[in-house]
Formats: structure tokens, C-alpha cells, sequence
């Protein structure tokens, strides 16, 4: 996709603008009674959920490159349902991005969300730049203040200022995601700041996998559990994951006690095995898991192969429309059985 | 332990231990057929009965692998023959996943296998238990799941 050379910061400033107003004027006419989005984090390369029920609270709503939470996280259970003092659900508008719009629709798929006590306020997105690998590049030093232009990342501290490349700080999965905007297929009651889009399938040819995929067993063992080395399970990824909203996980369950709860190697593959299993067909590929990882772990690779596996055998992508069954609550009489064991 | 049933221990071929999970209404019939008609296989299989192969949590063969078996096989009936309608099309979904991912992690995908067999095949599962144990057998003892402390 060819995009004009706007400033990026400016371009956000202006979405940010727009959203405020959309914002208020819901409030206004009452369509919604509560609005979820993005407000300014306590420390910089942050940024935080804001619930606002109140009008003159709609200044505090921002959008910038640091707003990496999904925002669906917040109305799936098992969280406190949003009621009213009768107990009457609100109507709640979200501040979506396209991951955030696109985990709401596989949420309303999955009955976990009902499709008429939300709102869609859809905003065009650039991108999230991943704050976690910032943080790991200055290392000791406190960040005070950071901006973001077309090309670069200027960070500034304490007597010092460094300029990134924007491009290579940009979140793993925001580099080859092809939804930036909600996706319009959506037959949810929507919003939208600035231009919709059209989209009825993601053409991807997932190349960034090929390297990794055409290891060996043994080289592929090597290159995960160094990847995943440094987790201390604090499953601080299943937290942020829009998708979680078990009521209890089974990394918690104790009858039976699938796994060891160590941070052994074998205990640690495990959890990202089984989180994985449980993902496929249903992550939306918005990085949150990455963005909010205290280790700056990059699940970015597991995340991209279940994209690639429901894409290639079930020709899915998640969320992106209310009509298409996910591929994990169905079935098919000729699905492919090429991994299965044959006579021959 | 007398000194020649060590050193006979020690120069005994390696054979892999692997746990089958067979459905009830197919696969564990095609077993019992294979027993009962005298077919030779080897003996590296355990037999777990489940009511179908729908039933077969990923759990079940991880945590098959976490406890050290060797491969881990799951049979059940034919697509359409499923007892419970489409139990056996929804596992097959779910297989085809575990196994792109087990793949994926680096674990040698030839220890997790999945096959059909139908109550009239006692030939065909014994024919498929040789090529699983070959197979296993060739990736030899399943080392990756050991916990290092």
C-alpha cells in the first residue's frame, strides 16, 4: 500500500482530533453511555486504558504510536460486566484500531460479546512501535519524552536525545499487518474516523516465516528456547490478550496439574505451546502480548505460523467478518489429512 | 542383579514406549481384532480407551510427552463413521494443528501420529503400529520435555 508522506505525528494529532469529537458527540446524543480508549500512561513510552462516562473527560482520550493495548481486553469476561445502578448493561463505544475492532468481531463470534451493546470508533492506524525494545536499547538510562516522525523515533532524557529509525522500532506484527483500519465488512454499528476500508480477505504470503520454517527439528528447538528463555511466566501476555478470557486457565488449573509451574525450559515451551494451540484461528496478530512482556519477549514468530496455518489449511483470517465461522468451532467432511498417518 | 541378565539388558535393541489413545467404537475394536485374529506387532504400544477421538485434549499429548513416553498415537474411526456424528472431523482440525505447531517448536513431528481405524481393520493396525514403532524408534528416546533440574 503506496501512503501519502504525511507526517505520521501530525497525521494522529489530526486522528486524535477527530476521534475526540466523534467521542463527544456520541456521549452527547447518548448512543453510548461509556467510552474505552487509549489516555496518557504515568511514564513515558506508555499509555493506558481510560473508561469515560462523562462528557468533559473526552479530552483526556489520546492516539499515538504508543497506544499498544487491545482495547477488546476490557469488555470480555470474566472482567466486571459494565452496568448501570439499576444493573442495566451500558452501551459502551471502543476506541478501535483495526486489531482492536477485529478481536471484537471474533469476540462477538465466539458469544463473547454482545453486538448491540457495543460501538465501534473506528480510527486508521500506523502502526505501534514497540516500547519494549526502545527500553532495551537505552538500556539504564530514563526516557522523559519521545516523539515520532515520518522516519525517526527521537527519544529524550536526562542529558541525553537519540534519534531511531521509526521502521525498526515498529512492532513485529504491525510490519505485516494488513488491516490498519476496522475492517467494514463488519455488520457491527460503526464509526469511523477518517477513511473506512473494504476488506474481505488478507492476501499474505507470510515470506518472513520461510527462514525458521526451513530449519531442522534440532535448529528450530534451538532458535524457541532461546527465544523464550528469558520468560518468567508471569503470564503478564495472557493478561493483555483480548482472546484470554477463560475463566480459569489452565495454567492454573489444579485438577489435574497439566505442567509443572517451574520456569524450567521444558515447563516454560509448554505454556507457549499449549497458549499457541489454543490461538490458532482466533489471534488478531495486535502485539500485545509483545508490547506488555516485562522480559521483552517477541511472540511475534509463534504468533505469525498460527496466522499462517488457519490461512493456508482453513483459508481464515480472524475477524474479519461476522458471516465466516472460525475454523476451530466447525468442520469439514474433506478438510486436507496430509499429516495424518497413510497405508502407504 | 546376576551379571548375565545385565549384560543381556544392555545388549537388547532400544524399543520405544508409545501411548495410544484409541476410540472406543473403531479403533480400540480394530486392536481387539488384531489380537484375537493372532496378527504380530510389536509390542512398544500402550492402549488408553477413549470414548472418541473428539475427546483427546492437546493436554493429553503433551503432558504424554512431558511424562516421557516416546510417541504418542491417536486413532479413531473413519471420517462419516464417528458414533457421535462429527466428533472424529472436529479432532481432525484440532491434530492437523498440534501438529503443524509441534513441528513448529522443534519437536520431531514423527512422534505425534494420527491415523483412522475402523473395527474391520485388525490387519491395517497392526501393519500401522510396526510404522509408528519404526518411526519412533528412529528418533530414539524422547529427550526434550526432561526437566534439567
Amino acid at each position: 500500500m503506496v501512503k501519502e508522506m504525511a507526517d505520521i505525528q501530525a497525521e494522529n494529532v489530526e486522528i486524535e482530533k477527530q476521534m475526540r469529537e466523534v467521542a463527544r458527540n456520541l456521549l452527547i446524543e447518548k448512543k453510548v453511555d461509556m467510552i474505552i480508549g487509549y489516555a496518557q500512561g504515568t511514564v513515558p513510552l506508555s499509555s493506558s486504558p481510560i473508561f469515560i462516562k462523562k462528557i468533559e473527560d473526552v479530552d483526556n482520550l489520546i492516539w499515538n504510536n504508543l497506544c499498544y493495548v487491545n482495547l477488546a481486553r476490557y469488555i470480555v469476561p470474566p472482567l466486571t460486566e459494565f452496568v448501570d445502578n439499576e444493573k442495566v448493561e451500558l452501551k459502551v463505544g471502543i476506541v478501535s484500531k483495526g486489531c482492536v475492532a477485529r478481536a471484537l468481531i471474533h469476540l462477538v463470534k465466539e458469544k463473547q460479546v454482545d453486538p448491540e451493546k457495543i460501538k465501534i470508533i473506528g480510527i486508521p492506524c500506523n502502526g505501534v512501535v514497540n516500547r519494549r525494545r526502545i527500553e532495551k536499547e537505552l538500556g539504564e538510562k530514563e526516557i522523559l519524552e519521545i516523539s515520532v516522525s515520518n522516519e525517526t523515533i527521537s527519544v529524550k532524557g536526562k542529558e541525553f536525545e537519540e534519534v531511531l529509525p521509526y521502521q525498526e522500532y515498529l512492532n513485529e506484527l504491525c510490519k505485516t499487518c494488513k488491516v490498519k483500519s476496522p475492517p467494514m465488512s463488519s455488520s457491527l454499528s460503526d464509526v469511523i474516523v477518517g477513511e473506512s476500508i473494504e476488506v474481505a480477505s488478507v492476501e499474505d504470503d507470510f515470506v518472513d516465516l520461510d527462514n525458521y520454517e526451513s530449519k531442522t527439528p534440532e535448529e528450530k528447538w534451538e532458535v524457541i528456547t532461546e527465544l523464550l528463555s528469558d520468560c518468567t511466566r508471569c503470564y503478564a501476555c495472557r493478561e493483555a490478550c483480548p482472546m484470554c478470557y477463560c475463566n480459569l486457565c489452565f495454567v492454573d488449573q489444579n485438577k489435574p496439574v497439566w505442567f509443572g509451574k517451574t520456569s524450567e525450559m521444558s515447563d516454560i515451551i509448554v505454556f507457549h505451546l499449549v497458549r499457541a494451540m489454543h490461538m490458532a484461528g482466533r489471534c488478531v496478530g495486535c502485539g500485545a502480548c509483545s508490547s506488555v512482556c516485562p522480559m521483552g519477549i517477541d511472540l511475534k514468530l509463534i504468533n505469525r505460523k498460527l496466522e499462517k496455518i488457519v490461512k493456508e489449511r482453513y483459508d481464515f483470517t480472524a475477524g474479519l467478518s461476522l458471516d465466516v465461522m472460525p475454523p476451530m468451532m466447525t468442520q469439514k467432511m474433506e478438510d486436507s489429512e496430509d499429516f495424518m498417518l497413510g497405508e502407504h | 542383579m546376576n551379571e548375565a541378565v545385565v549384560k543381556s539388558k544392555q545388549d537388547e535393541e532400544w524399543q520405544p514406549k508409545i501411548i495410544a489413545f484409541l476410540c472406543n467404537w473403531c479403533s480400540y475394536a480394530g486392536a481387539d481384532l488384531a489380537g484375537v485374529s493372532r496378527i504380530q506387532y510389536p509390542p512398544t504400544i500402550r492402549v488408553v480407551r477413549v470414548p472418541c477421538s473428539g475427546r483427546i485434549n492437546p493436554f493429553f499429548i503433551i503432558k504424554s510427552l512431558i511424562d516421557g513416553w516416546d510417541g504418542v498415537l491417536v486413532s479413531g474411526c473413519h471420517p462419516g463413521d464417528c458414533h457421535y456424528i462429527s466428533g472424529n472431523l472436529v479432532a481432525r482440525r484440532r491434530f492437523a494443528i498440534i501438529k503443524e505447531l509441534l513441528d513448529f517448536f522443534g519437536i520431531e513431528p514423527d512422534r505425534v501420529q494420527f491415523m483412522w481405524a475402523s473395527a474391520a481393520e485388525g490387519e491395517l493396525f497392526a501393519v500401522m503400529i510396526r510404522k509408528i514403532s519404526e518411526l519412533v524408534k528412529k528418533l530414539g528416546p524422547n529427550k526434550k520435555f526432561e526437566k534439567k533440574w
